[in-house]
């Protein structure tokens, strides 16, 4: 077992964990942040998405213990991320644009789009479609969800956190 | 970009509920991570699952020894079929197709022999799941390989036995006739005729084996502590589920309730009574503990049911103008290894829309179904009609290219003109409303059908490397299933109604319950829509309650586009007996009779008068029952079982036009435009949600989806890196528009939406693709298109002028390994 201790979404928690244990793992199975799912045991699906330090990473790419110091951040601490309203403008964007319908794989594209959005904040269709390549959806065809990075683009100017 | 783009959700109160663009209710708690998916459910000492799966798709079963496993930390026990003997129940086929069909017992965890790679002969049960599936490992399994059937035209001709003991692998033969049925004429005489003085159009498709490969992985958790076992399970049925498990387990059905929480995608592939779901119940009843299992990706693309799987041999006869005179299909159809639920029912749904659209004279629908060691198929996304209409759609390309029309013309000489509706076609189906004409006056146009057939002249004649290809597909599709003597006289298990009630609650609120069970397609929101327009109550007011049989205790499920057009029918009728049973109470408080009561926009009024109470007051008062005539029960509550009378059949015309590189093969998709016509649109962006999703599905199967297994039955795309659904970076943005006539099976006037994007699609891309090298002499390219084997179809042409595609993939096994083999893609479309 090994101790790690980090923040995940704002809160400061510590536990012994075995050190295969994936991060993905322990948010859900330890944490009970059933929020972040798990799609596919390649990361291949991204549905697993989360912040660390701010940036996207595949939460079943990343043991537990390598996040020890860092910050989690999971779509149930998005908002918080964001000063003002419920949601983050992305949520709100995928809801505007009907950007899901099942929702098992939203959480994942959210927080890739946010982060997308964070490093360019007016992308093309052509650059959105690139950028969230590694997260795989199969109910939307990734129409309304294409529309709604470009809609999240547009409505803070890219001012998405 | 669509026609939803730009319109505005308006705020407007006094605006009717159909028809607006309502944003989704179910969203809130999705983009939040507020969920209840099955995995996500942790109950106190439950404990976990893991199965111990086959690697050979046909052996005998010699040993099993769990001794290693059971002793490994926090293993609580290891159980074997044996085991668990009888109490693990049967998986059941509801649809037997003929009364001889040869059906092999399917048990979830079977004690002597396995028939497909990946079914599960031992379950291991621990504290963790993590332990459990460490301790699967340590499962010491001995087998007996047996020899398997794998190949299926081989399989259909017995070379090898899927299940020895049944001595054949043909399952069932299920033939249609149209002058048998008196709905035609003679196909072979029309065949027969066509040869000597017209056009005979002979052709054999491939359907390759697809998976549903919805994201959420299966999951079940059974807690057997209290009065009911409760399951709770990511399907698409758990109706139909917990009908399954009381009539093979023995547990009577009231002490046995199913919920569906959120369940995360299904495209046919949650409709199903799986091993697994069966083996956790048993599991969980027989150590007393709530239990879960989670299926791992892997698992789910291999032991998950898979879809398509035929092959087609077609004969298409014509007039030499192009005048279709007949029709006859000979399908072979994979069943895997056990016959599912629904089973050879997939490709029989397909036997009445082989004619499509059009007026053909004679008809005749063959189709043989085979068992083999592969992965068990069932639905996926459209089950049977993609299809027919990929056949259909292929075919009338090719008869266009053979009296040298444009593949809209020869359309048009055979389709059912809008004049002509009602219309019963030589399949025997009653189409009650459609306008082909004008959908394909609509696509053309947006789509630049005549800019676009000029820019593909151009580039002939300049003899681009680069080619552009033009496909068509003029769909239609029955859903709505399915009127209850239909299926009946199908011999299918069970019938095709829908049930809703509705609950009128004191302060106002609504809550509806119904038979169907969404997992992604927002009937919650549209289902407010309907009932917030009918009861004249606010949408905000009216509550979707579904998936849990102790809530809805009725209903049938959500499959084959049946929620809104039969559920939602049934809600109609729910709805309207509350109006029916609020009028005598409102009469009675308004000193009125009830002959002079009127309801609108939620409120009673007295005719003649400017006297009323809305609808809010008399749930009020019924609540209260202080003052109510003599004889009226104290309550508005509702409900209402609703057989549909037909199918609906929303139909559409779907142009895409692909380039295709003649150098290396890749193709690229350069616009794809659709006009549905689906009736009523409740909610538009709902709708075209459902299109675009589907669309892609159908996209996948023509360009990159296929489901391959090597020589010994592994399957080698088991998993997201080898099975390869497409990306946002694979797929572009659509143009989805509409042309609705309204349907007259259903009082709203609606029809299915849910799968028409996926029939619609696969032939307009591959018609797309053939079309842009048919003038290297190339009628047909087998799917998926690979790069492969587009470059293939085009350079085998040019050497032989033969129009052979290649099948199979290059080996998969490093020689230098000691291993040998290639994949099984069963071989070009000639074959």
């Amino acid at each position: 077992m090994a101790r790690i201790e980090l923040t995940v979404d704002g809160g400061k928690v510590s536990d012994d964990v075995e050190p295969r244990m994936l991060l993905v793992q322990y948010l859900r199975e330890k944490l009970g942040k059933t929020g972040t799912v798990i799609g596919c045991d390649t990361s291949n699906c991204g549905a697993c998405t989360v912040h660390l330090d701010g940036r996207s990473v595949k939460s079943c790419n990343v043991l537990a213990v390598q996040a020890s110091g860092h910050e989690v951040t999971t779509i149930e601490g998005l908002a918080d991320t964001h000063e003002g309203g419920d949601l983050h403008p992305v949520q709100e964007a995928f809801r505007e644009c009907h950007g899901l319908q099942c929702g098992f794989c939203t959480p994942g594209m959210i927080m890739q789009a946010v982060d997308l959005l964070a490093e360019n904040p007016t992308p093309t269709e052509a650059e959105v479609r690139e950028g969230m390549e590694g997260n795989l959806c199969r109910c939307t065809g990734y129409h309304n969800i294409v529309k709604s990075v470009l809609h999240a683009s547009s409505t803070t100017a890219g001012g998405a956190r | 970009m669509t026609a939803v783009e730009d319109r505005p959700d308006t705020d407007a109160s006094s605006a009717k509920e159909i028809g607006r663009d309502r944003r989704r209710k179910e969203d809130q708690r999705l983009i939040t991570g507020r969920t209840r998916w099955t995995d996500n459910i942790a109950l106190p000492g439950m404990l976990h699952l893991a199965m111990v799966r086959s690697p050979f798709a046909h052996a005998k079963i010699v040993s099993i020894d769990t001794e290693a496993a059971k002793a490994a930390d926090n293993v609580v026990t290891v159980l074997t079929g044996a085991d668990l003997g009888e109490a693990q129940g049967v998986c059941i086929n509801a649809w037997a197709i003929t009364t001889e069909q040869v059906t092999p017992t399917h048990v979830p965890m079977p004690t002597d022999r396995v028939a497909f790679a990946g079914e599960t002969v031992a379950v291991v049960v621990a504290r963790t799941m993590a332990a459990a599936r460490d301790a699967a490992e340590l499962v010491d399994v001995e087998y007996d390989e047996l020899p398997a059937a794998l190949d299926l035209k081989k399989s259909a001709a017995d070379e090898v036995l899927a299940h020895p003991d049944l001595g054949t692998n043909k399952s069932a033969f299920w033939k249609f006739d149209s002058e048998e049925a008196g709905t035609g004429g003679n196909v072979d005489q029309a065949i027969e005729k066509a040869r000597g003085d017209g056009i005979v159009i002979e052709r054999e498709y491939r359907q390759q084996r697809l998976i549903p490969a919805f994201m959420e992985p299966r999951s079940t958790v059974v807690d057997p502590t209290g009065e009911q076992i409760t399951m709770w399970s990511a399907t698409q049925i758990p109706h139909i589920l917990r009908f399954a498990l009381a009539a093979t387990t023995g547990v009577p059905e009231s002490k046995i309730r199913v919920i569906a929480p959120d369940v995360g995608g299904g495209f046919g592939g949650k409709l199903q009574q799986t091993p697994e779901e069966m083996i956790t119940f048993a599991v969980a009843r027989r150590l007393g503990k709530p239990v879960k299992y989670t299926e791992t990706r892997s698992e789910s693309l291999m032991t998950a049911h898979h879809g398509r799987d035929q092959w087609q041999k077609l004969t298409l006869s014509a007039e030499k103008d192009g005048t279709v005179t007949g029709l006859k299909v000979e399908l072979t159809a994979d069943l895997g290894a056990y016959v599912s639920l629904v089973g050879g029912g997939v490709p029989v749904l397909g036997a009445f829309m082989f004619n499509a659209i059009y007026k053909f004279p004679a008809y005749q629908f063959n189709c043989q179904t085979v068992l083999t060691n592969k992965t068990w198929t069932d639905a996926y996304r459209g089950a049977g009609r993609p299809e027919a209409t990929y056949a259909i759609e292929r075919l009338m390309d090719e008869l266009a290219a053979e009296v040298g029309v444009d593949p809209l013309v020869v359309r048009e000489k055979n389709w059912i003109t809008h004049e002509e509706f009602p219309f019963t076609t030589v399949a025997g189906l009653e189409y009650d409303t459609g306008n082909y004409e004008a959908a394909t006056e609509k696509a053309k146009a947006s789509f630049g059908y005549d800019e676009l057939r000029a820019e593909q002249q151009r580039r002939r004649e300049a003899g681009d490397r680069v080619q552009l290809g033009i496909g068509v597909s003029t769909f239609t599709e029955m859903c709505g299933l399915a009127p209850s003597r239909v299926l009946g006289s199908l011999n299918y298990g069970a019938g095709g109604w829908e049930y809703a009630s509705v609950r009128m609650l004191a302060t106002g609120k609504v809550e509806i319950t119904t038979g169907t069970s969404a997992h992604g397609q927002g009937h919650e929101t549209a289902f407010s829509q309907i009932v917030a327009d009918r009861l004249g109550v606010a949408f905000e007011d009216v509550e979707i309650l579904h998936g849990d049989t102790q809530i809805s205790h009725r209903g049938l499920d959500t499959y084959g586009s049946r929620s809104l057009v039969v559920g939602g029918e049934a809600l109609v009728r729910a709805a309207d007996k509350v109006i029916e049973k609020a009028k005598p109470i409102a009469a009675h408080l308004l000193e009125a009779s009830v002959d002079d009561i009127e309801f609108s926009a939620g409120r009673f009024g007295v005719r003649g008068t400017d006297q009323g109470l809305a609808m809010a007051e008399i749930a009020m008062a019924a609540f209260a029952a202080h003052n109510l005539p003599d004889g009226v029960e104290p309550s508005l509550d509702s409900d209402a079982t609703y057989d549909p009378v037909n199918f609906n059949y929303p139909h559409g015309t779907h142009l895409c036009a692909m380039e295709v590189d003649t150098e290396t093969g890749g193709v690229l998709m350069r616009k794809y435009t659709c006009v549905d016509d689906i009736g009523t649109v409740i909610n538009p962006m709902i709708v075209e949600g459902q299109v675009h999703g589907g669309l892609a599905q159908g996209i996948a199967q023509a360009l990159w989806e296929e489901a391959v297994y090597d020589d010994s039955g592994t399957l080698v795309s088991g998993s997201f890196v080898d099975y390869l659904l497409p990306t946002s970076a694979d797929t572009i943005s659509f143009d989805v528009q509409h042309n609705s006539t309204a349907s007259t099976t259903n009082t709203l006037g609606t029809k299915g939406v849910g799968e028409a994007g996926t029939i619609a699609s696969t032939p307009a891309v591959v018609n797309a693709v053939v079309d842009a090298v048919r003038h290297l002499g190339i009628n047909d390219i087998q799917m998926p298109c690979t790069p492969e084997r587009v470059w293939r179809a085009i350079h085998d042409v040019r050497g032989s002028g033969t129009t052979d595609t290649e099948g199979a993939a290059m080996p998969h096994f490093d020689e230098s390994t000691g291993m040998q083999g290639t994949t099984d893609r069963t071989d070009g479309a000639n074959q």
